[in-house]
């Protein structure tokens, strides 16, 4: 044995902490409204960055659906001066990605490249915000390839379980639509996207955070000749008709003929990341299935190998949120999972976490949110999270001390708030011969087929 | 230009277990892993899936540290871990505020020294695995296409052709006395590399790395599975149902000469020429152009991992998902325009010169992120343990590059005349079951 080798049967204690220093950032809010986040980050000679306009699916509502998603795809083939192979040959010069893409509540230009080239992306970004064309033969190759995607969605049990619970809970509203229908995709015309990218691509709606190994002064100079002359107007946003209330537990089941496993998905209302409430869910979802060491991992995947992938997700949208519980497992233990799920949201409900429990968990966030300091895309994430939502300033710098001034009396509340099991949609897609009867155990079944027809 | 210079100290300890260090002192968090030479083609013939069941028992307790209490310390220490096996190597990493480095490596040297599992763990393990290969390959549209397709057609050699997820009868095979065995053989320090990323001064790193695992014992010097296959001489098809997906799709790959060798380096390139995401041609030609393709796909080592992480015969693959109005056929003669267009006109200067610079600043995100960023310098980490490992050199990553960045327009196009040809290549097709399919 080596000398100073010893083995030891306690694990060391944790040694002092290294203050955790958000990097300085610069906001600056350009004369047309674009509001610019710049961080320094010198791990790695590049940048990376989001510009993302306040406008997804949702605010094509109640027009068409997917709306957003099909404009951020046609966007990057084409602007009035260069073709779509200029577009991706002039990225790959400068050793850039960039990536466009839209959800129910915004539509994001990514990008990331060589420092060195900062100012040739940052005039292609700009470009392509500004100046799209939409060619006409790349729109109908978009169109086509949309179709063909959504026959695999619809074959996918994790897509087909999300829809239906989206359905379930939004009703009415447009945050219901987790993708268009054939028809409705044959029916999007140019216009429409052209229309769409008009009124939301617009400097007024719109933020851009970067992080990356440059000087924040010359990078704000180089945004500011590549969006100068930019203005257009912040476009409305629509009134949506409410989702329905819940009251009760509803259950569904998607038909899968055949299917080797069931996707279990259980969700209910809650919160955006505005609502006072959401730092004491998002502390409650860690305890409950959000983390590895969670209730729900050491219950049904640890102890009785129900599922490989167990986790719980409290989703902000920005109207409205929704918590939902997730596992895919064997078909002849799904009934069996569903009672674990409850069992476990039922306890956080109502018996208080204990200290250690709830210290660990506050440890957890706070560590896993410090990792985000590390990297340029890690950093950047946080900051399009906290300005994309409109977040307090010190939204970054305080998370820490918010978490760990948390009590298991806030969690609880939290839990009996928005673990709102008495009131659940109930999922489950797969093989219904094997599964219908184990999902009426929780309420009266309604059957669909994966085209969201009731069978 | 600018050129990353990355600090890289290292050390080997008495009982041969390797030691990495590369210090970044900006942010106060540290990634720390642990990579065993053990992947799943080096896995026990007959014990298909092996090396990944095992995977799973490592997280299941060892002497001082129990079911779970792994998962909690990392979690509530404020980090993250996982753990994966791959072609060669398997790893297990975790990513922590810097204050829990020395519990960290605690925690791995006490599963290194005793692991402690029972039946009951691998029953656990086995149901847990079994629905992790059903959610990922059986229940999903193009599950396993082409990373499980591929091998059986286009290898010989048991240890390349294997289901490397294991047949379901394989694991209920394994029994705790095979798990010991296997943690026996290769899990000892001397087949072992540990690597500490980020917030640790490199001296004080090594002493705790001495104080916790240098008391390890060495084990026998593990067998190494012979992964050599025989030369192929005529091209190889396969036809796999499509169960779920309505598209049919198909993939190709063709055999690559050795690592390292100056045909090797042209290939990589002739590579990012075909993929190499929308600008790549093969992207461009059969989705962007003849629009008989919605995706395509693909590289060397496709989709586990790329040209520095693997230590013996590999593939580039290519992934087409096609439109059932084309035949395979069809997409395959796309293909093969494509392919042929490089053989007979090579690349245009402008063009090579474009995917040197994107393969540099690749490389650059690839080292610093993965994972999502949370697990910072993951990929950092996974190329000091590989040139560690199967090259005995962690500081090749400050000169990984410069092989490919001295390729030319003629190797490039000698390199694909040679190698992108039928007789070096197999095919397999996925075939839908039935239109719209459930």
């Amino acid at each position: 044995m080596a000398a100073g080798s010893e083995v030891r049967s306690a694990a060391p204690a944790l040694a002092a902490e290294r203050p955790v220093v958000w990097p300085a950032r610069t906001v600056r809010t350009l004369a047309n409204g674009l509001q610019v986040v710049l961080a320094e980050s010198r791990t790695i000679p590049k940048l990376t960055g989001q510009l993302m306009f306040r406008s997804g699916n949702a605010a094509a509502w109640p027009a068409t659906a997917g709306l957003a998603e099909i404009t951020s795809s046609v966007v990057r083939t084409g602007t009035d001066s260069r073709s779509s192979r200029q577009i991706e040959e002039g990225l790959r010069r400068i050793g850039a990605d960039l990536s466009c893409s839209a959800g129910s509540d915004s539509s994001v230009i990514a990008f990331s490249g060589l420092v060195e080239y900062s100012s040739p992306l940052l005039a292609l970004v700009a470009e392509l915000a500004r100046a799209a064309s939409f060619p006409p033969g790349e729109f109908e190759r978009e169109r086509r390839q949309r179709l063909d995607e959504l026959k695999i969605e619809r074959a996918t049990p994790g897509f087909l379980a999300g829809e239906r619970l989206r359905v379930a809970l939004f009703g009415a509203h447009p945050y219901a639509i987790v993708a268009p229908t054939p028809a409705q995709v044959e029916a999007w015309t140019r216009e429409q996207l052209r229309a769409f990218y008009a009124a939301h691509y617009s400097p007024a709606n719109a933020v851009m955070v970067l992080a990356g190994d440059f000087r924040p002064a010359e990078l704000l100079g180089a945004i500011e000749k590549c969006f100068d002359g930019w203005a257009t107007p912040a476009p409305q946003r629509p009134a949506f008709p409410p989702p329905p209330v819940a009251r009760g537990r509803s259950v569904h089941l998607v038909h899968l003929p055949g299917a080797v496993q069931t996707q279990v998905l259980v969700g209910n209302f809650g919160i955006t990341r505005k609502h006072p409430d959401w730092l004491a869910l998002t502390l409650a979802n860690s305890i409950y299935g959000g983390a590895f060491n969670s209730r729900l991992v050491r219950n049904i995947r640890e102890q009785k190998g129900y599922t490989y992938s167990p986790r719980s997700t409290p989703h902000p949208l920005h109207d409205l949120g929704f918590f939902s519980v997730s596992a895919a497992v064997r078909n002849e233990v799904a009934s069996a999972t569903l009672i674990e799920i409850f069992y476990e949201l039922d306890l956080m409900r109502s018996v208080p976490v204990g200290a250690e429990e709830l210290a660990d968990a506050q440890n957890y966030l706070c560590g896993v949110f410090s990792l985000g300091l590390a990297t340029q895309e890690g950093l950047s994430g946080q900051l399009a999270t906290t300005y994309l939502n409109e977040l307090p300033e010190d939204f970054l710098e305080t998370y820490r001390e918010k978490i760990r001034a948390l009590t298991a009396d806030d969690v609880q509340a939290a839990a009996q708030k928005y673990f709102d099991s008495p009131n659940s949609c109930i999922v489950v897609a797969g093989d219904r011969e094997q599964v219908e009867a184990q999902a009426a155990q929780f309420g009266d079944v309604t059957v669909y087929d994966a085209e969201g027809k009731r069978i | 230009m600018s050129k990353l210079q990355i600090p890289v100290e290292h050390a080997t300890l008495s009982n041969g277990l390797r030691v990495v260090i590369s210090p970044d002192r900006a942010a106060p968090v540290v990634t720390v892993g642990v990579y065993y030479h053990i992947g799943f083609r080096l896995e026990p013939r007959g014990r298909s899936g092996f090396a990944h069941l095992f995977e799973h028992m490592m997280f299941q307790g060892s002497e001082n540290a129990g079911k779970m209490m792994h998962i909690r310390l990392v979690n509530s220490s404020g980090g993250v871990l996982n753990g994966s096996t791959r072609y060669d190597v398997t790893n297990y990493f975790q990513s922590v505020p810097s204050n829990a480095l020395e519990r960290m490596l605690w925690l791995e040297a006490d599963r290194m020294r005793a692991l402690r599992v029972d039946d009951e763990n691998l029953r656990n393990q086995r149901d847990v695995v079994k629905e992790e290969v059903k959610v990922n390959v059986f229940n999903q549209p193009y599950g396993g296409f082409p990373w499980l397709d591929i091998p059986p057609v286009a290898n010989r050699n048991w240890a390349n052709a294997h289901n490397f997820y294991g047949d379901f009868s394989d694991l209920d095979a394994a029994t705790l006395a095979d798990v010991r065995s296997f943690f026996k053989t290769y899990y000892a320090p001397n087949n072992a590399v540990l690597l500490m990323l980020g917030d640790v001064a490199p001296q004080e790193g090594m002493a705790l790395a001495r104080r916790h695992f240098e008391n390890i014992p060495a084990g026998e010097p593990p067998p190494r599975a012979d992964v050599n296959e025989p030369p192929q001489l005529e091209e190889r098809r396969g036809v796999v149902d499509e169960k779920l997906g309505a598209l049919p799709a198909l993939a190709v790959a063709y055999h690559l000469p050795p690592r390292r060798t100056p045909e090797w380096y042209a290939l990589a390139l002739a590579d990012l020429a075909l993929h190499g995401g929308r600008a790549g041609r093969l992207y461009r030609r059969l989705v962007l152009e003849k629009q008989v393709a919605l995706e395509c796909d693909g590289g060397v080592h496709y989709p586990m991992g790329d040209v520095f992480d693997y230590d013996g015969p590999m593939l580039m693959v290519t992934r087409i998902l096609h439109k059932a109005e084309f035949s395979a056929d069809r997409a395959l003669s796309e293909f093969d325009a494509a392919v042929a267009e490089l053989q007979q006109q090579g690349i245009g200067d402008g063009e090579l010169e474009q995917l040197k610079i994107k393969l540099r600043s690749d490389f650059y995100s690839t080292i610093e992120g993965g994972m999502g960023g949370y697990i910072p310098r993951f990929g950092l980490m996974h190329y000091l343990a590989c040139f560690t490992l199967f090259d005995d050199d962690p500081k090749l990553v400050n000169s990984a590059l410069d092989g490919f960045l001295e390729v030319t327009r003629d190797r490039v196009q000698a390199a694909a005349q040679k190698y992108l040809v039928p007789a070096n290549r197999a095919i397999v097709i996925r075939r839908p079951v039935k239109d719209g399919a459930r």
